[in-house]
Formats: C-alpha cells, structure tokens, sequence
C-alpha cells in the first residue's frame, strides 16, 4: 500500500528532485564563503570581521567536509576557527583602547587593496581554468579518505603504498623528516614567544625601593620592621616570586 | 534509515535524505533542550540537597519536577533587553554562535553502533573541534555587551578555554592511541565485552589521564569550580550579565549540551561507550548480526547504557560544582599549565611504553583488543599492509 501511495504522490516531476544536492551545497557554502569574506573586508569593526572571518572560514570547512576531507575540514575548524580566531578576538579585547574599535581605511587604501585583490584574483583564476584535469568532474576517484594512512606517514610508515618506507627496505621513511622540521620551527618559536613575553623582573621590587628612597611614615617603618629587619625582607621578596 | 524509504517506500532519494536529516536533527535538537530541561531540574535539586535545603518541592506535584518547565515559559515571556551601548548584531547573534556549537558536536557523536547522525573516521576530532567553538560566542557576547563586568567574564573565558585544549586534546590522543582510530564507532566498540576492557582499565597510565580527563572537561565547558566565567561574587554574571529571557536561556542550553557531551565523550573514550559493565544482550544471545529485531534491541540497549554513563558524569560534575569553591583564575592556569599538561603528557609516554612493554598486558587471559588492531600497521614481511585497509578502511582506490 504505502509505496503505491509514495509514488503516486512523488511521480509528478517535482523541480525539487531535479537539483543536483551536492552541486547544491557546494554552491551554497561556497556563497556563504565567499559572502563573508567580502563582509570581512567592508566591515570596519575588528570584532564583527572576526566573526565575519568565522562564519567565512567555517563555510571553507563546510566545503571539506562536502569534498569528504574530513580530516581537513576539523583542522581547519581547530586551528583557524577555534584557535587563531579566538586569540585574535582576545588581543583584541587586551589592547583596545575604546569599547568599539573601529578601523576605516582611506579612500586611497581601498582603492590600492582592490587592485591588488583582483590582479590576484585574475592569476588563480587564470591557474586555475588553464589545468584541464579540473574541467571535469572527477568521477573517477573513489576515495575513502581517512586519518590513518597521513598519521602513519608521519611517523614514517606509508601504510597507503605497500612496501614503501617499510624500516629495512627503504631509507626515505614517509614524511618524518618534514614533521620535524616543523616541529623543530614551532618549538623555536614557542621558545622565543615565551621569552619575549615573560615578565621583567627587576632586582628589587619598586615598593621597597620607594620605602628605602623616602622616609616612611612612623606607622610604615613600624609594620615593616615586624618580625624582620629591612634587608632581610628585600632578599626575601626579591629571591622568591 | 534512507535507504529503507527509498527501497521499501519508493521515495525520491532527495525527500528520503531530507526525511532521514530532518529526523537525526530533531532527535539531537531534543537531547540537547529536553536534557537541559531535566539536568536543570537536576541541578536544583541536587544543589539544595547538599546545601540541606529543598530545592524545587511544588511545581507540578511531586518533587517539582514541573519546575523547569515553568522556569522556561517564564523566560518565553521576558522582556528581550538590550543595553544601549552594546554592538546589536554580535549581541543578538552570540547566544545562537553557543548554542549551534553545541550542536553540531552531536552530529558526529553516536550513541549506539548504528544511532548516529553522521559517521566521521575523524569522529573525536570533529567533535572535540567544534566543541571548541563555544567559546566564541561566549566572547563575542562579552564583547558585544559593552559592559565592563561582561568583557572580563569572557577574557577569562577566552584565556582558560585556549589553554584547558591542550591537555584536554592530549588526555584524548591516548584512547585514539589505544584504538587505532580516531573514528568514535570504532573506539566504542574496541571495548566490547567485559567491563575491563574498557581504556579506563587499560593500564594505570590510562586511568590516570581518565581524571586528567575529567578535570579538563570541566574545565572547559566552563563549569564550577572553573566558572571563572561566570563567579556571580565578583562579575555579578560574568558573559551574560546583560542578557535576560530566551536568549539567555540558549546559553544555558548550550552549557548544558556541552556538559553532557562531554560526559558522553568520557564515557566512549574511557568507559566503553555504549557496552555496558557486563555484556548482557550477549549473554542473552542476543548479538549484532542475528537479526534485525535483535540488532535494534542490542543497539537500544547500548543507547541507554552511554545515555545512561554520561547522566551520571553530568550529575558528578553537579556534585563537584556544589561541592567545591571556585578557583582564582590564577589558580585555574596554574592547574592547568603547570599540572594537567605536562601529567597529560608524561601518562601519554607511560601509556605508550606500556604498549611497547606488555601488550598482552598484566593479566594474560583478558581480551587485549587495542594489541589486535595494531599488529596490520606495520608492513611485514608478507606485505601486510592490507589488513590496515580493512581494518580502517583506509586505501584510496582508484576506480578504473
């Protein structure tokens, strides 16, 4: 009975059933992308671009996870989305000096960004329609992505080409190599962050300083001569954190 | 599911794919509000019982458990204020950022073998990516509120989130580690059988970053005793000072979402996901596979057994929240920075030594599923390197 009744009610060509879903969503997050980031540059507030340069990127991981690059497309949410994006914000609410930061560029400026913009946008353009492998759609390709094999060749074992990389055969082991520069790079770089950021300690706090320069006030001097004399406090206070 | 209405009721495939989206979207839609409705009840009553007091006794008869409804068509009936000074678009739009984090972590979550809205074999990832997402509106809501008391509830915010992700994210490499994927079907299931292989019980490095676990989970949905956020004695109510009926009640929603993702997290990574303690469907004879009426009571069953777990982690962290005071922030990184990640870490080796050392583990006789999977990595000398494709499904294969 009910599938009768489904194809009576659905044999009727619907226009609905004619739209090609993932040309549909494709198109869609690709609007939404491309939209925001257009908002992105017209705004002129930090904060609205930020949450503009959100939705655009999270869009661009929307497109991922349509191409089945899973993997990618949670990178991208992680590290842009998630990471860089609230550390923007966060510097943002640490340095503004008013409560809404505004940010105009001159006239000059755009007109300058924009040329700038299309002449980029033309060279992609151009790169991009000139590879005919990408005129078609890659019907071909039945991949079945997944994490695994990339982890693997990162600790050098190419579990995706049979015999390559495998210790004793072979002496070019997956992309160990590359991983570690980078790693080996972002450690640096953690380490100098870390030592330009850490605070200045001077030698002796600025209180005690202050209280050895001017004569204290009777009741000062009384408080800080409780227990201890003066020099044996400064150590004190200077030796520890 | 959209293949039983297209082969069997003959739909179109795109109503059958928009019928079977639509249902996923309400069943998560209904966990996410209709657990917040009851844990909040939850909470009252909870929170009045360890302070020695009532809680909710009235709405609804008996024990109040009509209380949250109540509260809700109160806060359906509030005025939708906003202060004069405040950014309007980010202010109305913050609370909804929240709330669509929250949710869409569940679309990769699952809870039994076959209930999930969508399998990812990056699953954990995704989930733990987008939970991640939250904080963003909980910052622009502070930013956008141009209220001094806001902006420093979501600069603590902001600061203790980025930092509880990075223990967090290593508590949840070792489980990945164990099961061999990242896919959360497939770490549920390397679980099965008995309670104890279950990864909690794995080795004692695992345990340990179980509460490692824990504590960063707290952390970073922002509850007590980490509501820095919040911490009603000095910022009044922190992010969401100026917000008031429902769009105040979507952060609530998307707080609690969060708590039981996380809890539900917990339960998968460390306690099995959805098999139980002892493995009663297969002792029954009821297994996966025998026939479709058995495969849906196994996987229902499996539904209660995770819903089940991650109940319990929601009200543990009601009984930490009410038990516990609140930290400084200072001590909120200090844990952090200076305990959780480096323990993180340092279990993170032991667990893997472990691996190397025993992996058949102390006991000789139990089932060591996380050693089974691992022996096809490595391309032997046979060139086994097949199985991996099996196992994770992983080849790329390029059709002719």
């Amino acid at each position: 009975m009910m599938p009768y009744v489904a194809t009576a009610l659905f044999a009727a060509p619907l226009p609905l059933a004619f739209i090609n879903w993932h040309s549909f969503f494709f198109f869609l997050f690709a609007a939404v992308a491309c939209g925001f980031a257009v908002a992105v540059v017209a705004a002129d507030n930090v904060v609205r671009m930020a949450f503009y340069l959100v939705l655009s990127l999270g869009a661009t991981a929307g497109l991922f996870f349509l191409a089945g690059a899973e993997f990618v497309g949670a990178m991208q949410l992680m590290i842009y989305v998630g990471g860089t994006l609230v550390l923007l914000v966060f510097g943002v609410m640490l340095t503004a000096q008013a409560p809404f930061v505004s940010i105009k560029g001159s006239g000059r400026d755009r007109v300058v960004a924009g040329v700038v913009g299309v002449v980029l946008l033309a060279v992609l353009l151009q790169a991009a329609l000139s590879v005919t492998a990408w005129k078609q759609p890659a019907a071909g390709i039945v991949a079945e992505p997944a994490a695994t094999p990339i982890g693997m060749a990162l600790v050098g074992v190419r579990v995706d080409e049979p015999g390559v990389g495998a210790p004793a055969q072979n002496v070019r082991p997956g992309y160990v190599l590359p991983f570690e520069i980078v790693s080996i790079h972002l450690l640096v770089v953690l380490v100098g962050a870390a030592y330009l950021a850490r605070a200045k300690r001077r030698k002796t706090p600025r209180a005690i300083e202050v209280a050895a320069s001017v004569e204290p006030p009777a009741s000062v001097a009384e408080h800080a001569a409780i227990g201890r004399d003066r020099s044996r406090g400064a150590s004190v206070l200077s030796g520890g954190r | 599911m959209a293949d039983f209405l297209i082969t069997t009721l003959e739909l179109p495939a795109w109503l059958a794919w928009s019928i079977t989206a639509m249902v996923a979207a309400v069943l998560i839609l209904n966990v996410i509000a209709g657990g917040a409705l009851a844990f909040i009840w939850a909470e009252r009553k909870i929170a009045g019982r360890i302070q020695d007091r009532l809680g909710p006794t009235r709405t609804g008869g008996k024990f109040g458990w009509l209380q949250s409804l109540a509260d809700g068509i109160k806060l359906l009936a509030k005025e939708d204020l906003m202060p004069d000074g405040a950014d309007g678009m980010l202010f109305r739009i913050a609370p909804y950022v929240s709330f669509c984090a929250s949710f869409c972590a569940f679309i990769a979550f699952p809870f039994a073998f076959d209930f999930i809205g969508q399998r990812l074999n990056v699953g954990v990832f995704f989930v733990i990516a987008v939970l991640g997402l939250e904080v963003f509106g909980v910052i622009l809501a502070g930013y956008a509120s141009a209220s001094k008391w806001s902006l420093f509830g979501a600069m603590r915010e902001a600061a203790q989130v980025v930092s509880y992700e990075v223990p967090l994210g290593m508590c949840v490499v070792v489980p990945v580690m164990l099961a061999g994927s990242m896919d959360l079907v497939t770490i549920a299931e390397k679980q099965g059988g008995w309670f104890t292989s279950w990864f909690l019980f794995h080795d004692p490095f695992t345990f340990v970053v179980f509460w490692i676990y824990v504590t960063c989970a707290i952390a970073s949905v922002n509850r007590a005793p980490f509501d820095l956020a919040e911490a009603e004695s000095e910022l009044v109510a922190g992010f969401h000072t100026e917000y008031s009926g429902l769009r105040w009640s979507y952060f609530f929603m998307a707080e609690y979402g969060s708590m039981f993702l996380v809890s539900a997290l917990a339960a998968i990574l460390f306690m099995g996901g959805w098999n139980g303690p002892v493995p009663v469907a297969s002792i029954l004879g009821l297994s996966e596979g025998t026939s479709d009426t058995a495969n849906y009571f196994v996987r229902l069953l499996g539904m209660v057994n995770l819903l089940g777990k991650a109940t319990l982690g929601v009200l543990v962290m009601m009984w930490i929240r009410w038990t516990l005071p609140r930290l400084r922030i200072d001590q909120v990184m200090a844990t952090c920075l200076k305990y959780c990640t480096p323990l993180a870490a340092a279990m993170f080796l032991g667990a893997m030594l472990w691996q190397i050392a025993l992996p058949g583990g102390l006991v000789p006789g139990l089932r060591r599923p996380a050693a089974e999977i691992r022996e096809g990595w490595l391309p032997g000398p046979g060139g086994a390197a097949q199985s991996v494709g099996e196992d994770a499904g992983t080849v790329v294969k390029v059709a002719a």
